[in-house]
């Protein structure tokens, strides 16, 4: 006898920062006005870059790096289930306890509840990826529990009001001098005479954060890494902050995907080599903390794990797809990708920007809530050439785009115009006799061009090519037509 | 050796020169050029739009068109692209394996033209003559999908009297993309202002790549702008002569 457990269901909406209001092309138009972003990302994305380009090269063995986490990660979503239960034995044999979230709103509800029985109103935040994703300082302010982020970049974004544009460097989009008005106009107790020196910024920060540290009795954290066979978390981090989080606090809540596992200690070997380089451009990142479940003679006496599903297991049972659960929030492929460079990460909307933002997110919501970002990408592949557990990005999104093409067939009664274009374009080319056709039917298009020898306005949705670059004026004898009369016909 | 040419449908219908230059090169070398005279398109617009189903036709008549042929060529490093990484894909997605096979055995068979002449030819002097000021913009798909590396460059240091000019960020995307430049008309022209002051800085007198689409984005942008650089297929220049440059 079998057992139907339901289909695994997407992340649902009204909760969390899976969703931006507007599409990408609209979102990316008011982005690409505002001169300083464009200046702030070109800098910092070549700046990354160039870092990361030197210490992958000074690698004799990066590809096979690559490959070995491609197969650790692959192999560990083929037995996630088995994995994670085995991991959950662990964390509860060295006094954890492990909550299983099926989404964002169960995720908030365990965390929130967890606060409330410690009878804190504060908690310190180690910067996280899960946490941004379900929206949990929004719930916890909901529940009167104001949630610090202690990350410096994170901090900035916080203060600013603002959202995170980066996986990584979550206020890419802010320069020096923004975020010394930011900290003058936000941060408590700051020093009026501060400059935009970047020292005595981080100077401010770690004086302001220094009281938060000593004075907060919950820490909230993300992941990394988990190793089953241990129940070990593991966080990677540049500035310490987080390990003050991890450590200070008596109560320790970390929130974790259940794509963060590997399954032994050895297969941490491999990442801690392949996500700094590609992500800070280190060749070890300065803080790696690990610990595995709750002492009462050090460090946070109760420690709880929430396991957060939210739409990760839909994407699991898509064979294509399921290569986004690799992923180790590198963003690499953000800092190469010409899109990003251009647009920034707000223009996606999603808290999980860029190039594995454009095939992650869709899939954790379903495609019909983020229609527009697999499209945005000119499949270039400098995603897919930096990806530490090589992620084949561009395959990914002709996917997501078939779906979608697929879907909107199925549940519109009528097909779009580009559809209809698509389908006639298709039927004309897949005879030799009708494309013939065509060809010389659009040499009509030579009225367009005139005597100019181009063409500059052509009729929507072509405009959307004629409002920034000229057409070729169709010739007068196309290649076939050359080819019979010098050849005498096809072969 | 005899050469088929998979001509692209858009070097067909818009950029014959293209083709011309071609079959004019590879016959200047000493090879037979057939061109069958069924082909039409490969249906890469359609896959990488979304439109799998309505490329499935497009994938099924190229693999028939040019099964017979033991080398064919293209003038394009995104149309081999997709015959080489896409072909076999739609074809299994819709179920297709005998199909799926067809496509791999003729995408075997299919190169790109500077990888045709450097690899399967062995030649990297052509005999070309071209006396202008030149930069090469290796394109996205020439450059990660089929890892042509530096074939097309060695081509032209080859060719007597071209003065060529290294373009900064040569690898960065000139934002074409194929329907993305409608779609996402304001990002691809934002990567396209930048490619189009990479090369004008170069202060060359010509942009060339192996790809007509890249080319009838960059060139679209010069053309606009009137800034007097033009754009040449890597096949023009290769085919130039004294005498006949292009």
């Amino acid at each position: 006898m079998s057992t139907f457990l339901g289909l695994p269901v997407h992340a649902p909406r009204g909760v969390g920062a899976l969703r931006g209001d507007e599409s990408f092309p609209a979102a990316a138009r008011t982005a690409l006005r505002d001169t300083q972003l464009r200046r702030n990302l070109a800098h910092a994305t070549a700046t990354i870059r160039a870092k990361r380009a030197s210490v992958v090269g000074e690698l004799d063995d990066w590809e096979e790096l690559r490959l070995a986490g491609e197969a650790i990660k692959t192999s560990t979503m083929a037995s996630l289930d088995e994995l994670l239960e085995q991991l959950e034995r662990a964390v509860s044999a060295r006094g954890g306890t492990v909550h299983w979230a099926r989404d964002a709103n169960e995720a908030n509800n365990i965390v929130t509840r967890l606060v409330q029985a410690t009878g804190e109103r504060e908690v310190v935040k180690v910067k996280s990826m899960a946490t941004q994703e379900i929206g949990l300082n929004e719930a916890l302010e909901a529940a009167g529990i104001a949630a610090y982020e202690t990350d410096l970049a994170e901090l900035i974004v916080q203060l600013g009001h603002d959202k995170p544009s980066h996986i990584l460097v979550p206020a890419i989009h802010r320069n020096r001098s923004e975020i010394r008005e930011i900290f003058l106009r936000e941060m408590a107790g700051v020093d009026p005479e501060l400059t935009d020196d970047p020292r005595r910024l981080a100077m401010a920060a770690r004086t302001y954060l220094r009281r938060k540290f000593l004075s907060a009795k919950v820490g909230i954290s993300g992941a990394n890494f988990a190793v089953a066979e241990t129940g070990t978390l593991v966080v990677l981090e540049s500035e310490g902050n987080g390990r003050m989080c991890l450590t200070l606090p008596e109560t320790l809540i970390t929130v974790m995907g259940i794509e963060k596992l590997v399954p032994t200690w050895t297969d941490l070997e491999v990442f801690l080599q392949l996500l700094p380089r590609s992500s800070t451009g280190e060749r070890m990142n300065p803080y790696t903390s690990a610990w595995t479940g709750a002492y009462d003679a050090d460090g946070p006496r109760d420690f709880h794990l929430v396991l957060l599903d939210n739409g990760r297991t839909a994407v699991l049972a898509d064979e294509v797809g399921r290569q986004v659960l690799n992923c180790i929030k590198c963003s690499a492929c953000l800092n190469v990708c010409p899109v990003y460079e251009r647009t920034g990460g707000h223009a996606y909307g999603s808290v999980y920007p860029g190039p594995i933002g454009a095939v992650l997110s869709p899939q954790l919501t379903g495609i019909e809530d983020n229609a527009s970002l697999p499209y945005a990408s000119t499949l270039c592949g400098a995603c897919f050439d930096v990806c530490p557990v090589r992620i084949d990005i561009p395959s990914i999104l002709v996917q997501l785009r078939a779906q979608h093409v697929e879907e909107q067939k199925a549940t519109h009664r009528r097909p779009t115009a580009e559809a209809v274009a698509m389908a006639a374009a298709s039927w004309t080319m897949s005879t030799p006799r009708r494309f013939a056709a065509a060809e010389k039917a659009s040499r009509g298009l030579r009225l367009l061009g005139g005597s100019k020898g181009r063409i500059s306005t052509l009729p929507p949705p072509l405009s959307g090519w004629s409002s920034s670059r000229d057409a070729p004026v169709p010739p007068k004898e196309t290649f076939r037509e050359w080819w019979a009369r010098t050849r005498g016909g096809g072969s | 050796m005899r050469i088929a040419l998979f001509v692209t449908c858009l070097a067909d219908g818009l950029f014959p020169e293209v083709g011309k230059a071609t079959v004019t090169l590879l016959e200047r070398l000493g090879h037979e050029v057939v061109f069958p005279g069924k082909q039409t398109c490969c249906g890469q617009m359609h896959i990488n739009t979304g439109y799998q189903r309505d490329a499935l036709p497009l994938v099924r008549h190229h693999a028939e068109v040019f099964a017979p042929y033991d080398v064919n060529v293209a003038p394009s490093g995104s149309c081999v692209g997709s015959v080489r990484h896409q072909h076999a894909t739609v074809a299994r997605r819709y179920g297709d394996e005998r199909l799926a096979g067809q496509a791999e055995a003729v995408a075997a068979k299919t190169f790109e033209l500077s990888e045709l002449l450097v690899d399967v030819l062995g030649v990297e002097d052509v005999g070309a003559y071209f006396p202008h000021r030149v930069t090469y913009h290796p394109t996205c798909h020439s450059l990660r999908m089929l890892h042509v590396d530096d074939k097309p460059l060695r081509l032209l240091h080859n060719v007597r009297g071209l003065d060529l000019v290294e373009l900064a960020d040569a690898d960065q995307c000139c934002g074409f993309g194929g329907t993305f430049a409608v779609k996402n008309a304001d990002t691809s022209t934002a990567m396209l202002a930048d490619k189009m002051r990479n090369v004008l800085d170069t202060r060359a007198e010509v942009a060339t790549a192996g790809d007509s689409s890249c080319l009838m984005h960059i060139g679209g942008g010069l053309s606009r702008l009137r800034t007097g650089t033009r754009t040449l297929h890597l096949a023009e220049i290769l085919v130039s002569t004294e005498g006949s440059v292009a």
